[in-house]
């Protein structure tokens, strides 16, 4: 089963690394105006929020490496304040890549006890600022999903959540476990109303889960339902809380609603076809997402259904 | 003073008379349905596992299939609001009026008010392109306008997933609309074309008509209150279920034809099933 697990998210992560081979040249930033404060940067690899304010930048996900001098223009567009923070929702090439050059434009307050050398490369850097598991699956010897230095976080945690207070602003990190991979957060903007979401939730495709990553699938609903808990919409389902997924348009909680029960709805279908005995081919040839395949399916690139429907029962049928 | 006023009157009739580009309808009013068209899935409402006349797809028809109606005790579902190429098919009164720029008198948007749901819709006249896909979706969707001739022509774009048909046809959130809105004196016409590349394999097209009312409604009329509540007090939780029925096991698909006499592959709907030419099919089978 392991052996499955990891060739599964190895093919996943060649599909990511070859999307990072890709010609960027011709890719410009969309901005998408969320909330005053708050924007949505769309380009190639995952969405990017940036939050401004008094105290400065802070900048959620990265993109691929080739695309940071894009999304610096973007944000320089939006403000002229120092990039303080970057925070990354997981630890994939599309969502880190920026981190480093995007990191090295910005600047952290620094001073106190903390001067000379040591002070000016703490000031010369945007803190980046990811759960533990990120750091861990970026820095660790012989991981499957190695960063440069430069890349890794600078802070992390380890439990369920991080708080703090930036732009008169509380940004609220909760810890997904065993989700999309193993190191996913939400990061919640609660004044304005914001969430983005990472990977967890996108719009475009079934949830990828990465296996090898730590993912699994009753953690994307688990995360799913997490969403659902946080967001609070206006008069009927409309509006209110809005959320900007991994990959996707921005969406308020019934279209997240939906796609929750999407996934749940073929996770019990596959639950079910495993306890009356099926195989994993005869789970295949019953189609157990055809309902949705028009809409999110794919028959090529990194993220097939039939990758979906196997991880799925891979995923439930694993002895833990 | 009379003189003027003579004068003032006839350089605005001459004005009316030499400008007929901009003698459109005028749609403004307060417009209710009439029923006559389609009634029993109107009013009363479709039946289960009744998808005759529809061009739908097989994963449309599955996803139908699969649907458990106590999916709207779900909270989040008990408010969700049946979308622009759906709302104008149940009970509603709608108001409607012109949005014009004060210093031109050039007109910005048509307005309507919807009283199912409270919902407003804002169909631009000023030529705006829509937004990004990147932007959210509505249960309205945006929408543009232009006049071809006495007869408004709407598109509509950004819907959110909602009902070809209130018995679990679904309608993806990737569907274009075209709407157009012909006033024969104290009638209004409406025709909505729905083009949906994932659940249907043709457009649908559908009609209803309004007629003017020349009085003002009562205020509650236009009101549509809705608070979700607990309606299964015993569900675990949301997160442990999402009422679906198995592929192939809601034991309700077969009532309406058994009760009805209609065969199977009448009720399953399909694009064939939209044209005379099925009738005669069927009737070639007695
Ligand atoms: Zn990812």
């Amino acid at each position: 089963m392991t052996r499955a697990y990891l060739a599964l998210g190895l093919v996943a992560l060649a599909g990511l690394a070859a999307a990072q081979q890709q010609n960027f040249d011709s890719v410009q930033i969309e901005t998408v105006q969320v909330r005053p404060n708050i924007h949505m940067l769309v380009g190639a690899g995952s969405n990017v929020t940036v939050h401004t304010g008094e105290d400065g930048v802070l900048v959620v996900d990265t993109q691929f490496a080739p695309m940071s001098d894009k999304i610096l223009a973007a944000v320089r567009a939006l403000s002229d304040k120092p990039i303080r923070f970057v925070v990354n929702t997981h630890m994939h090439p599309d969502h880190i890549g920026g981190n480093e050059r995007i990191a090295s434009a910005g600047g952290t307050r620094a001073g106190g006890n903390v001067f000379g050398d040591i002070g000016n490369a703490a000031r010369n850097r945007a803190e980046i600022v990811a759960h533990e598991n990120v750091l861990k699956r970026l820095s660790f010897p012989g991981t499957a999903t190695p960063a440069p230095q430069g890349a890794w976080p600078t802070v992390t945690f380890f439990g369920d959540q991080r708080d703090m207070l930036f732009n008169g602003e509380a940004v609220q990190m909760f810890h997904q476990p065993a989700a999309h991979t193993d190191g996913d957060i939400l990061v919640f903007f609660r004044r304005s109303d914001v969430l983005s979401t990472g990977d967890v939730f996108v719009t475009t495709t079934y949830p990828y889960i990465d296996v090898a990553g730590g993912g699994h699938v009753n953690g994307i609903i688990a995360a799913l339902n997490r969403i659902i808990g946080i967001a609070v919409p206006s008069n009927v389902e409309e509006g209110g809380t809005l959320i900007i997924p991994g990959h996707g348009r921005v969406t308020d909680e019934w279209e997240v609603v939906e796609y929750r029960d999407m996934v749940t709805i073929i996770r019990d279908r596959i639950q079910t076809m495993i306890t009356r005995g099926m195989t994993i081919e005869q789970v295949k040839a019953a189609r157990p997402t055809i309902d949705y395949d028009a809409r999110f399916g794919a028959d090529s690139g990194f993220w097939t259904t039939t990758m979906f429907v196997e991880t799925v029962y891979r995923n439930l049928t694993a002895k833990s | 003073m009379r003189r003027p006023s003579i004068v003032a009157s006839l350089v605005a009739g001459v004005l009316c008379v030499s400008a007929p580009a901009y003698a459109q309808a005028d749609l403004s009013g307060i417009w209710q349905p009439r029923f006559h068209e389609d009634q029993p899935e109107r009013l009363p409402g479709p039946e289960l596992g009744d998808y005759l006349g529809l061009p739908i797809t097989e994963g449309a028809r599955k996803w139908a299939e699969s649907w458990d109606p106590s999916r709207l005790t779900v909270p989040e579902h008990q408010c969700q609001v049946h979308i622009s190429p759906y709302i104008y098919r149940g009970p509603m009164n709608v108001r409607i009026w012109e949005e014009k720029d004060p210093r031109t008198q050039e007109i910005v948007a048509i307005k309507q008010y919807i009283s199912t749901y409270e919902q407003t819709r804002t169909i631009w006249m000023d030529g705006r392109p829509h937004p990004s896909p990147n932007t959210p979706h509505t249960w309205m969707g945006f929408s543009t306008g232009r006049w071809e001739g006495d007869m408004l022509t709407v598109t509509t774009t950004h819907i959110k997933q909602g009902w070809v048909r209130r018995n679990g046809l679904p309608q993806s959130d990737r569907t274009t609309m075209t709407e157009r809105f012909i006033r024969t004196g104290n009638v209004m016409t409406h025709v909505t074309v729905v083009r949906d590349p994932v659940y249907l394999t043709e457009p649908l097209v559908k009609s209803q008509n309004f007629v003017l009312s020349l009085r003002e409604l009562p205020q509650q009329n236009w009101l549509w209150v809705c608070l979700p509540v607990v309606e299964v007090a015993d569900r675990p939780s949301e997160a442990q279920d999402v009422p679906a029925y198995f592929p192939g096991e809601n034991p309700f698909l077969a009532e309406t034809r058994k009760r009805r006499g209609l065969p199977e592959e009448a009720l399953r709907g399909g694009a064939e099933t939209m044209y005379p030419e099925f009738q005669q099919k069927l009737r070639g089978r007695r």
